[in-house]
């Protein structure tokens, strides 16, 4: 029984321990690499509570995407960020005041809840023992949570519509290819006959209209 | 030496407590901002895990799985939103974010 308990404070204090290097690290590269840290750790907690999907869950789209997305971005601008970390110290005292008030009221209320008896009698979908975490949370999440989950798919895609619509941008120095102009060429305006006079050449002024 | 539902929810504390101070001490890099946020969702993800499992209900990890899904798609548009502020002004400091002002 020592077992569990040995891995969950080794979890915990790795989680903690991350988080703390991820709000006072100096770079900020580090400070993602820790995020990605704290996040393993937590789907290390998440296991140990029995929770497999979502552990495994964290560990793709925490690490694997949202982590990735935010390494891609530091190192993708330019930023001195030496200069954003003026004001720190500055910050420190009534950071550490707000956060100390939130931790003691947390705390508190850790410390001295009571589960009431009548919860245990109105629970929505009990967790099966003879099936796994990933087999009973389909069985609930495809059937009487569908609208929320296809409510999460819609969160998803307008997301991904609204980074990329922020994000696109067209260069107006760039060539395109534009399908329909291709489509509406015609011989008329792509050629220009000229008569050539004998030992002069084109002239400028032969240039066809569409070249100017 | 049982690990109870208080540990986890003592976690969850320590880690949303993290995310405020992160918040307060990063005010000028909207980049650890962001990262604060993040740890604050992880901490409300851990405190409906430990509660699904421990009162035996499914149902907080149907919900722990759509935070997770707000979650991504939060730090996508906001990383969306920070690259095109950093395109138009060329820092990301926040007190430059005052364009807007009468």
């Amino acid at each position: 029984m020592i077992l569990p308990a040995l891995f969950f404070y080794l979890f915990a204090a790795v989680c903690v321990a991350s988080a703390v290097m991820v709000i006072v690290s100096r770079n900020p590269v580090h400070s993602v690499l820790f995020l990605i840290l704290a996040f393993v750790n937590a789907s290390g907690l998440f296991i140990l509570m029995g929770a497999e999907f979502l552990g495994m869950m964290l560990i793709v789209v925490y690490v694997g995407a949202v982590a990735v997305l935010f390494l891609f971005v530091i190192m993708m601008l330019d930023v001195d960020f030496v200069e954003l970390r003026e004001g720190f110290i500055q910050y420190l005292p009534v950071g550490i005041v707000i956060g100390g008030i939130f931790l003691f009221e947390l705390l508190l209320v850790v410390g001295a809840w009571v589960i009431n008896p009548a919860v245990t009698k109105t629970i929505t979908a009990a967790i099966p023992t003879n099936i796994s975490n990933t087999e009973a949370l389909g069985l609930v999440l495809y059937t009487k949570y569908i609208h929320y989950f296809q409510l999460a798919g819609m969160v998803l895609l307008v997301a991904m519509i609204g980074a990329i619509v922020l994000t696109l941008r067209h260069k107006a120095n760039v060539k395109r290819q534009n399908i329909n102009v291709q489509n509406a060429r015609t011989p008329e305006m792509a050629m220009a006959m000229r008569k050539v006079a004998s030992g002069q050449g084109l002239q400028d002024a032969d240039a066809a209209e569409w070249v100017k | 030496m049982t690990i109870g539902l208080g540990h986890y929810l003592a976690v969850a504390a320590i880690l949303f407590t993290l995310g405020i101070l992160g918040i307060f001490l990063n005010r000028k890099n909207i980049i650890i901002i962001l990262m604060s946020i993040e740890l604050i969702l992880l901490s409300v993800n851990i405190n409906l895990v430990a509660f699904s499992t421990f009162l035996g209900d499914i149902v907080g990890q149907v919900f722990a799985l759509l935070v997770l899904t707000v979650a991504a798609a939060e730090a996508a548009i906001g990383l969306a939103v920070l690259v095109v502020y950093f395109r138009n002004r060329g820092s990301i400091a926040v007190e430059d974010v005052n364009l807007m002002k009468g």
